[in-house]
């Protein structure tokens, strides 16, 4: 079973060792600095971007402010065509529906489509803790798997391994959960691209059971929509006799012909392809096509409370792409895991809180893991200012509990910003003291000066320069 | 219907104080300014350009030409089986020589042990190289496309279109839909791209266009 | 046409250098800047590390000071960036603080923009015979789309031989109190930025900020590189008489 993210260590603390490790480093520059370049020259090729961003925002805006007219649609429509809806408060309500359905159907094994919201729940714990063996089918969720580690990105949960490294998750932990790997499986992608293809057929064409997400659930019809690349969503999607998709409430598009607008987003923002490989859809069941029963569990998580806060609630716009995450220098360098969440980068960082709250320290640091250099705002699809929201937070976590210290250094600070003579006064007594600053500071300083030089402190102001200056032109 | 429906609901209704009563959904406004294609060119070519950037191997033909086309490829796989879907026309398979099994519901251990697949399909979308199948009588049940390992697709010039927006109104949602670009892809390991995964490694396109 | 100066509270208190540089060059264009006395801070610590009350006091300053003038020459683009694209969302709608932002706010210019764009000038005279690469900074790119008007002018310099820095558009990692949070990940950005400095060849790395040069400087300087930092106002004012190196 993978390992969950409790308590991990606040977001600075775990970005610190990451900055460290030269190789996981290496790895999440090459990966990221790819995926960017991708997505770049296939945006550059729609001269009507801007306008989709622009829709597509509109789009999820108006699903967000109608939420509850949209989600009654959507259980209509997905009813009428055969399937059954659930709706789950939370984690663990989700988790109890999953498994009570896979236990009716009575079986304990279940491959799965990578998605974001079981990862959320927890679902394959769960599931495990009922006896139910989940198999990922993902490759990145596969690695992910066997190596028992947690996703540390949206599209590429396991861009934080290299191929030596797979290679190795591969020899000594396949043949534990099915079809072992090849005898002298090499590093080349493609030997292991074909391990996990021959590892996983016989999961795809024997299990019963299927759970998935939905990348979109369209209110008019009750059509779920899965994108994906490899083959595995078809499989889990077509082949066994149940399915059970697992999905945010915040998935809702409402027309079907909305979907213009996301089947163009997406895939040029996430993979940096004008289309992905495959997408699928479905409403309901179709007899003699694929599953012969669907559920489709509705989960709020937390995702009611964000819709409830008017500056947060643009995150739920999100259309997970992960293009925010390729593009940040911050995720780059700290990697997915210091976001403590299977929502890692910018994303991450403006949900995970709203979601759970800021009362762990994990979670209060998370607003903070921003240089607010704002290049996420600008890639994303749906335009969600990642800056405003993080600010927002910021403000809630200094309304919280805060920090002592800086509490007492902005008053501070407030109350020499608020009178010019008290700023001058200030500035005189910094420029007095200016030889006695050492150029290793101690205390939180430090963490200035371990790797910067300060600049010398001026003799004298602006401000005073001034007033000298213009006291003499008035003496001439 | 199970769980917590009202409660859900409520907490949402609650979550949206601040929308005013009277709004409506189609209320919230949704600029629509994007364009329904853009200008790619020759829709036709297009498609080929795309498919052959994804790696698929892409032929134009004459309807007359067709046939020999789709034998020829079929040949060129092995001997069979290939399955067919049940409204596949008879035509295409003509000069086909080589096993061909209808798809009567087939296991899914039979779809593994064929050759391949041949089907038709419901419309194409050039600007982004995509085949979209919807189990119409020429392309059958999603399973038939998935598990073999080569797939070889007809698509009828007509049944092509420029854009995403403009496939849309050509497709039923009630239906189940395969969006197809190219073949299988991974790029799990290190970003680097490998193709055939779990669909068919080997995506085929002949292309059909009338004369004139 | 009136035009104010506001300093900012990082540059009159460390780099009162860039003040009278601004001063010179816009003298030199026959320009006459006003210091209003009451101006200090345009709030953007406070605002960004979520002391928004503190913030809005500070507004509330800024917008009365600055009331009366046809421009506001802002020579810090974060704090620019801070009046033009956060000071709107500091007060209610219909509320007396967003109507006088909405008044004040667009007057407020970059350095480059009041050139460029208010006074029409891209030679500004000035001599700097030295290889220079420029550092759009975040707040200069995305908030205020400053887009090349920094590079003109420095084009137009003479003597001065402006080169590319790569991986430009990337955030240099200061971000306010970034820098000391999330220290680690600052410096490793910043050490990045001042290692593609250092490939340019480059003596000088020119910017639109200063805090971000203090940060780049700090770690370029540390690193021993012998590049120097540089606000863009230093260059534009630099002449043969009175050279900025
Ligand atoms: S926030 Fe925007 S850019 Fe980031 S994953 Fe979501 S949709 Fe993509």
């Amino acid at each position: 079973m993978s390992t969950t993210f409790v308590g991990m260590p606040a977001f600075p603390d775990a970005a610190r060792a990451a900055t460290g490790n030269a190789q996981l480093r290496h790895n999440l520059r090459k990966a990221t600095h790819t995926i960017r370049d991708k997505r770049a020259a296939v945006v550059d090729e729609l001269d009507d971007w801007a306008r989709l961003r622009a829709a597509g925002a509109a789009i999820k805006d108006r699903v967000l402010r109608h939420l509850d007219v949209y989600l009654e649609r959507l259980e209509a429509s997905v009813t009428a065509a055969g399937g059954t809806v659930h709706w789950a408060a939370d984690a663990a309500e989700a988790n109890r529906i999953v498994t009570d359905l896979v236990r009716a159907t009575g079986h304990d094994e279940v491959v799965k489509v990578k998605s974001m919201a079981t990862q959320e729940i927890g679902l394959n714990e769960a599931l495990g803790e009922a006896g139910i063996t989940a198999y990922e089918t993902d490759l990145a969720e596969l690695i992910v798997q066997l190596g028992d580690d947690t996703p540390s990105h949206i599209l590429v949960p396991a861009i934080h391994r290299n191929r030596s490294e797979i290679r190795e998750i591969f020899r000594t932990r396949m043949a534990e959960w099915g079809v072992p790997a090849p005898e002298g499986l090499t590093d080349d992608p493609r030997a292991l691209a074909e391990a996990a293809r021959v590892h996983l057929r016989e999961k795809f064409l024997s299990t019963k059971v299927a759970i998935s997400g939905a990348n979109f659930a369209v209110a008019d019809t009750g059509t779920l929509v899965v994108l994906e690349s490899e083959g595995n969503g078809r499989m889990c999607l077509t082949l066994p006799d149940t399915l059970i998709s697992v999905v945010g409430i915040e998935k809702v598009v409402p027309t079907w012909s909305d979907l213009e607008v996301f089947l163009q987003l997406l895939p040029r923002s996430s993979t940096g392809e004008r289309m992905n490989p495959y997408t699928s859809t479905w409403t309901g069941v179709t007899p003699g096509d694929g599953p012969r029963e669907f559920h489709l569990v509705l989960l709020d998580n937390g995702r009611s409370a964000t819709l409830a806060d008017t500056v947060g609630r643009q995150a739920l716009r999100c259309i997970r792409c992960s293009a925010c995450l390729n593009i940040c220098p911050v995720y780059e360098r700290a990697g997915g895991h210091a976001y403590g969440s299977v929502y890692p980068g910018p994303i991450g960082a403006i949900l995970t809180p709203q979601l759970r709250g800021v009362t762990s320290e994990l979670d209060a640091s998370l607003p903070y893991a921003s240089s607010l250099c704002g290049a996420c705002y600008e890639v994303c699809p749906v335009a969600i200012d990642i800056p405003e929201v993080l600010v927002h937070l910021r403000e809630r976590v200094v309304e919280g509990k805060g920090h002592r210290a800086e509490k007492a250094a902005m008053a501070a600070a407030g109350w020499v910003f608020g009178d010019d003579r008290r700023l001058a006064l200030a500035q005189r007594a910094a420029g007095a003291a200016r030889g006695l600053v050492p150029r290793h500071l101690p205390g939180p300083g430090a963490a200035w000066t371990d790797t910067r030089d300060i600049p010398d402190i001026p003799p004298e102001s602006f401000r005073d320069w001034w007033r000298k200056r213009h006291t003499k032109e008035g003496e001439q | 219907m199970t769980g917590s429906r009202e409660r859900v609901l409520a907490r949402v209704r609650a979550a949206l104080a601040d929308v005013p009563r009277e709004e409506a959904p189609e209320d919230a406004p949704v600029p629509r300014g994007y364009a329904r294609e853009h200008g790619l060119g020759d829709p036709v070519a297009l498609l080929a350009d795309r498919l052959v950037d994804y790696r698929a191997v892409v032929h134009r033909v004459r309807p007359a030409g067709l046939a020999r086309t789709v034998g020829a490829a079929l040949q060129r796989r092995g001997p069979g089986p290939f399955v067919v879907p049940p409204g596949l026309p008879e035509a295409w398979l003509q000069r086909a020589g080589v096993e061909v099994v209808h798809d009567d519901g087939l296991g899914v251990a039979e779809l593994d042990a064929a050759a391949g697949v041949v089907t038709g399909c419901a419309v194409a979308i050039a600007e982004t190289g995509t085949i979209v199948l919807d189990a119409g009588a020429d392309q059958g049940r999603r399973a038939i496309t998935l598990v073999p390992d080569y797939h070889l697709c007809v698509v009828p010039a007509e049944r092509i279109v420029a854009s995403v927006p403009q496939a849309l109104p050509h497709l039923d949602p009630l239906r189940p839909l395969t969006w197809i670009s190219g073949p299988s892809a991974t790029s799990d390991i290190e970003l680097d791209r490998v193709e055939g995964v779990h669909g068919p490694r080997t995506l085929e396109v002949v292309i059909v266009e009338d004369a004139g | 046409m009136r035009i104010a100066l506001f300093i900012t509270c990082v540059n009159d208190t460390l780099f009162p250098r860039t003040g009278r540089a601004v001063l010179r060059l816009l003298e030199r264009l026959g320009h006459e800047v006003e210091f209003p006395q009451a101006q200090t801070c345009c709030g953007q610590m406070h605002y960004n590390t979520g002391y928004r009350r503190d913030a809005q006091k500070l507004a509330v300053r800024f917008v009365e000071t600055f009331a009366d003038y046809d421009a506001v020459l802002v020579p810090s683009g974060s704090c620019a960036g801070m009046v033009r694209d956060n000071y709107p969302r500091l007060g209610e709608p219909g509320s007396r603080l967003r109507r006088e932002v909405e008044r004040v706010a667009p007057k407020v210019l970059d350095l480059s923009e009041l050139l460029v764009d208010v006074l029409g000038v891209t030679d500004v005279g000035a001599y700097f015979p030295h290889r220079v690469t420029y550092h759009p900074t975040c707040h200069g790119l995305r908030l205020l789309r400053l887009g090349d008007r920094p590079e003109r002018l420095l084009r137009a310099v003479r003597g001065l031989e402006l080169v590319e820095l790569d991986g430009a558009t990337e955030c240099c990692g200061f971000g306010g109190t970034f820098a000391v949070k999330n220290a680690a990940v600052s410096a490793a950005m910043g050490s990045d930025k001042a290692r593609h400095a250092a490939d340019t060849g480059a003596e000088v790395l020119c910017a639109v900020d200063n805090s971000c040069l203090m940060h780049i400087g700090g770690t370029l300087s540390r690193q021993r590189t012998g590049v120097r930092v540089l606000h863009l106002a230093e260059i534009l004012a630099s002449t043969e008489e009175e050279p900025a190196l």
